[in-house]
């Protein structure tokens, strides 16, 4: 007995088996609960940490947090090479198997409609950032000799500013448009801010993308191409995610 | 029953994703359902609320890369913190509507 169920995805039935050593949220290697031929990806995660009380305290614990959205990450990684796992979002928890079993007899049609529509779909994650500031990659300004010199020189470097901006937006948004072609589906995520993320540039696009695993290798050469096609520009590609994006049942 | 082709080797470990890459999908994307353990919508709610709280006043941030919240249009590091300075503040009031907004709801 004891412990209660933390469900990481749902999914079909899959032949493969997981990687051994594959451990999930609290160290429990991920095991299988079929019901009504699904299968509820779950591990065994103590009281202590994900009862109601100190599950909440613990979400607020950034290396917790961090941890553990890690181990969840590795379990939907790993279910993502062997099948088409639905994701559940983090911390979804159950006092116990036959608790599962009452949540998936009641989604069971809403997860068989979503499983086919993302069956053998992958998740690619684009990102856009403009590289540089204009300011360090333009001519040097050299020492204004006057007030008015001064201005110009700020004019100027305002304006070089503006056309980055400007040419960085024209760049993502051609993109987007290509690679949506060449995608099922698409969503567009805020930016994650520069600032924050350490990432240098300026992050102006960050969009997820639906591709069937069959065509995902010339989806990702794409994106590889377009990769040097500007200067002060960079594009990272990452992926293959389960379709976390997409599991919702209404578009965007 | 599903027999997925192998996905190309160089691109299936996911290498280049960020903290905040993983966090934004864990966390904002993915099935919501409600488990025996209530951490419901509200909940996760105040739970972006918090983090952001949080992520805002710490070093951890750089490091987290949290923020899929918003894209910050400032380019001054001044505006920046006047702008996180403002929007605490806000989520402060947020937080405090929300809290009382759960209590109600638990009790039957």
């Amino acid at each position: 007995m004891t412990g209660l169920r933390y469900v990481y995805a749902v999914c079909r039935p899959f032949r493969s088996a997981l990687q051994t050593q594959l451990k999930g949220v609290a160290g429990e290697p991920p095991k299988q609960l079929t019901h009504h031929g699904l299968v509820a990806v779950l591990s065994t995660v103590p009281e202590r940490d994900f009862a109601e009380e100190p599950l909440r305290a613990h979400l607020e614990d950034l290396d917790w947090l961090t941890e553990t959205a890690r181990a969840h990450q590795s379990v939907i990684d790993a279910l993502t090479v062997v099948t088409t796992p639905l994701p559940l979002r983090l911390a979804t928890v159950f006092r116990d198997d036959s608790g599962v079993r009452i949540m998936m007899e009641a989604r069971e049609a809403e997860f068989r409609r979503t499983l086919d529509r993302l069956e053998g779909r992958v998740e690619w994650g684009v990102k856009v950032y403009a590289e540089a500031e204009p300011a360090e990659n333009g001519p040097p300004a050299g020492t204004p000799t006057s007030g008015r010199d001064y201005l110009r020189q700020r004019r100027s470097r305002a304006r070089a500013h503006d056309d980055m901006w400007q040419h960085a937006e024209t760049f993502a948004s051609r993109l987007h448009a290509t690679l949506s072609e060449r995608a099922e589906d698409s969503r567009l995520h805020a930016p994650q801010n520069a600032s924050l993320s350490g990432a240098s540039g300026r992050n102006v696009l960050n969009a997820a993308y639906l591709v069937p695993r069959a065509d995902s290798e010339s989806f990702v050469e794409l994106v590889d191409r377009t990769k040097d096609e500007e200067a002060g520009i960079r594009v990272e590609l990452t992926g293959p995610w389960a379709a976390y994006s997409f599991v919702g049942e209404e578009g965007a | 029953m599903t027999t997925p082709s192998r996905l190309p080797e160089p691109y299936s470990s996911n290498g280049s994703a960020n903290l905040a890459d993983i966090l934004e999908r864990v966390l904002d994307k993915g099935v919501v359902i409600a488990g025996d353990i209530r951490i419901n919508l509200l909940d996760i709610e105040l739970l972006t609320v918090k983090l952001r709280l949080i992520v805002a006043s710490v070093d951890k941030a750089r490091e987290m890369g949290i923020d899929w919240w918003e894209d910050d249009p400032s380019l001054s590091s001044r505006a920046r913190r006047d702008e996180l300075a403002r929007e605490n503040a806000e989520l402060r009031e947020r937080l405090a509507a929300l809290e009382p907004g759960r209590g109600q709801e638990e009790i039957p």
